[in-house]
């Protein structure tokens, strides 16, 4: 890479409100962590709503956790991980400014999301067929056991359904930076983008390895 | 603070990048599509005052159906509903983005001595995410109204009828803009102060946004989750909240003031940050006891986040959260004390001036005083057990949010009002508004203490015959109030007509917003300043530095 390569990249996704590149990619990550911050306050929040539900109502979350499957639950958090190891892969390549290799990585990352998203379209379409729903959906009569599991069922529909719009947005950022790399947008003077939406899937990722057990393994 | 070569004044001869930012591009579509914060603030500033002249005339109703007992001029029902979007709209709509969002935009960077702040797309994001989310809110109010309160208590909120989903979402959008708004200053603070500026070289005024950026980025998003939880509960019934159900409505009232005490620090921070710059400003004195003010924001901010419980000393939670929470709440006097007698002791063989900017600030201190002495009466469990619910608590928070927070804002707004628009205002028509707010809000306010000890609940329509002589001393205060508001609506607008005549630095003041033009150029300064010396160096003839 040429020192004047670095310039033209410098110069071309330099804001005009920053001093140098470097200014620049730090207040971006600045921003960036930020954001992440909130995100764990607001799962944070569902997160101490269930723990507290689960200390009143412990037979309801037994019994409501045994109508899960927990192994496409593991299933989704073994193609969330790899997604994680494809999408650091990614950054190192646009880092060392192998497109080809940026560009198939990111596609695994998009594979593997999808890949969620379609087990995750299963479970709760068989939850839906059993009536397995939140509140006053939740079909007692036929099931059975304590009524607060409608109450469980609030929390893994609520947990699990802005876990799984988190992993829409994903991959709609992750297209973009697919579509970018590809373009050849990055070079190893600028890939911010992908380094940021990297750590975003990361947290996508890390909040799904603390659902997975908390509603699937409760027992 | 003061070595910037700037030209005083734009010249016959200015090219593109010596357009001042009102006029560099025009019609609407310029505004509407600009990224330039001072552009956006003052779009902010525009959408916010709209807000607060509809949760005036709210308050104005409000105050005007509890001229008699029983019903003066709406029904008991209508009038649960007033109150609600009394409160709703003036919290969410008008205080917190108030300072923040409209006056900072403006003039965090520039005091900063930056370009713009650190996300500028965000930034105008944010500002389209409010009207959205303030578009939402109308129709929740044209489209049968909310007559929860501005807390939404469950489980009532999850029950009655009206717009409550509407609005609980409107509230949910807003949220973001805040959260956006407070990533963007925590960034432009860390990263975009200019060439020699450290921590302790920002104008205090930073400092306060900072730790108002810290509370909106950190405590907003478990709003935001509470708030979902209440839409899902409003149409699952997923029983949460509800006792019917097995659900803890006390779990709710934990969730949203988790939120909501460190919001009114969010209301309160941005007010402080605008008086530690007036009262030297005024006063042409170093401010006393900088790093000492400085802390004391970050401290507020701190423990803010610890003293929610004291909103539910009545609420069952056990008696030893309460004595807990209520000992924290008491530790919020000490960093708050600080503040104060620092302002206090800042006047002290100072030069001080009356203009109308310290006129509010002298008015803060005082109102302030009271609001915030007030609040350690409520904070002590045994006496709060009495006063929960009573007036006594409406007038402690109007005391704290109108008698500091907006009366710190309107001092802000007669501060930089020359800077934003470069136009000066009727400094005589600006004292008489000032005073009559002053005089108006006491007359309003002072009575609802006296009322509240002896009883008067708060939220209800009707009262007890013996109460309508402090009712009604509060209506007329209102109507003070109202015409202190009328005559500064007046005196802005007309200054607006003017051609332009605000000089740089009409105030004589240190910190960097006032070294280039009224109004700035579009990139702020014509030349990246250098920092010399600190934001209050008073004692030094203006325009030398430290290092001169």
């Amino acid at each position: 890479m040429s020192h004047s390569t670095h310039d033209v990249a410098e110069h071309r996704f330099r804001q005009h409100h920053f001093a140098t590149a470097e200014q620049q990619l730090d207040t971006s990550k600045i921003g960036m962590w930020l954001f992440l911050a909130t995100e764990i306050l607001m799962f944070g929040g569902l997160f101490v709503g269930f723990g507290l539900m689960q200390g009143v109502y412990p037979e309801a979350w037994v019994a409501g956790h045994h109508h899960l499957d927990r192994v496409l639950g593991a299933v989704n958090t073994v193609f969330l991980l790899c997604s994680s190891f494809t999408m650091v892969m990614a950054v190192h390549y646009a880092s060392t400014d192998e497109k080809s290799k940026t560009v198939l990585n990111l596609g695994l990352t998009l594979g593997f999301a999808f890949a969620f998203l379609v087990v995750k379209y299963f479970e709760y379409s068989h939850k839906f067929h059993d009536g397995l729903l939140p509140g006053r959906f939740f079909n007692l009569a036929d099931i059975g056991g304590p009524p607060q599991q409608a109450m469980f069922f609030g929390f893994y529909f609520a947990m699990t359904g802005i876990h799984g719009f988190h992993v829409l947005i994903g991959i709609i950022l992750i297209t973009w930076i697919m579509i970018r790399a590809n373009r050849g947008d990055f070079s190893s003077a600028y890939y911010t983008p992908v380094d940021l939406i990297g750590l975003y899937w990361h947290l996508v990722d890390l909040i799904w390895i603390y659902l997975f057990p908390l509603l699937y393994l409760v027992s | 603070m003061a070595d910037i070569i700037t030209s005083p004044h734009i010249s016959g001869h200015a090219d593109h990048h010596d357009v001042d930012y009102l006029h560099d591009g025009k019609g609407l579509k310029s505004w509407l599509t600009t990224v330039d914060h001072k552009r956006i603030g003052i779009m902010y500033l525009w959408a916010i005052l709209f807000m607060f002249f509809l949760g005036g005339v709210f308050a104005m109703m409000i105050r005007l159906e509890l001229l008699t007992p029983k019903q003066t001029i709406m029904s008991a029902e209508t009038y649960n509903k007033v109150f609600t979007l009394h409160g709703a709209i003036m919290v969410f709509l008008f205080i917190i983005p108030s300072v923040p969002a409209a006056l900072a935009n403006f003039v965090l960077p520039l005091m900063l001595g930056a370009k713009d702040v650190a996300f500028p797309k965000l930034n105008l994001f944010s500002w389209y995410i409010y009207m959205v989310g303030a578009l939402i809110a109308i129709t929740a109010m044209v489209t049968g109204g909310v007559d929860t309160g501005w807390t939404f208590y469950t489980p009532y909120s999850t029950t009655t009828d009206g717009s409550v989903a509407l609005m609980t979402f409107a509230v949910f959008v807003l949220g973001f803009s805040s959260i956006l708004t407070g990533v963007n200053f925590v960034a432009t603070i860390h990263k975009l102060r200019a060439p020699g500026m450290g921590w302790f070289d920002m104008p205090l005024f930073c400092w306060g946004i900072y730790a108002t950026a810290l509370i909106q980025v950190l405590a907003t998003p478990v709003l935001a989750i509470t708030l979902l939880l209440l839409l899902m509960e409003r149409t699952f019934g997923i029983g949460i909240f509800d006792p019917k159900l097995g659900g803890d409505p006390v779990l709710f009232q934990h969730f949203f003031w988790f939120y909501s005490h460190p919001a009114v620090y969010i209301m309160i921070l941005p007010g402080m940050a605008i008086i530690s710059e007036i009262i030297p400003t005024f006063s042409q004195k170093t401010i006393f006891g900088y790093r000492a003010i400085a802390f004391s924001s970050v401290a507020i901010a701190l423990v803010s986040f610890i003293v929610w419980g004291h909103h539910m000393f009545t609420s069952g939670q056990s008696q030893l959260a309460s004595a807990i929470f209520s000992f924290i709440t008491f530790f919020v006097a000490v960093p708050s004390a600080i503040k104060t007698f620092n302002w206090i002791v800042t006047m002290y063989k100072g030069s001080v001036a009356f203009n109308a900017p310290m006129l509010y600030a002298l008015s803060f201190l005082l109102l302030f005083g009271i609001g915030g002495l007030t609040g350690i009466f409520l904070g002590a469990v045994s006496v709060d057990i009495h006063l929960h619910d009573t007036y006594f608590v409406v007038a402690h928070f109007h005391y704290v949010m109108m008698g500091s927070t907006v009366i710190a804002f309107l001092g802000g707004l007669h501060y930089w009002w020359p800077k934003m628009f470069g136009r000066m205002y009727s400094e005589s028509a600006a004292r008489v508004a000032c005073a009559l707010v002053f005089i108006g809000f006491n007359a309003t306010f002072l009575p609802q203490f006296v009322l509240g000890s002896r009883g008067m609940p708060r939220r209800y329509y009707n009262y007890l015959p013996e109460f309508q002589f402090l009712h009604q001393a509060s209506t007329v205060g209102s109507w003070i109030l109202g015409l202190g508001f009328l005559i500064m609506a007046g005196y802005l607008f007309a200054s607006l007509r003017k051609k332009m005549d605000a000089p740089a630095n009409p105030w004589h003041s240190r910190t960097l917003e006032w070294q280039t033009s009224s109004p700035p150029i579009t990139h702020n300064f014509h030349e990246v300043p250098s920092v010399g010396g600190g934001p209050y160096d008073y004692y030094r003839p203006m325009g030398q530095g430290r290092n001169d």
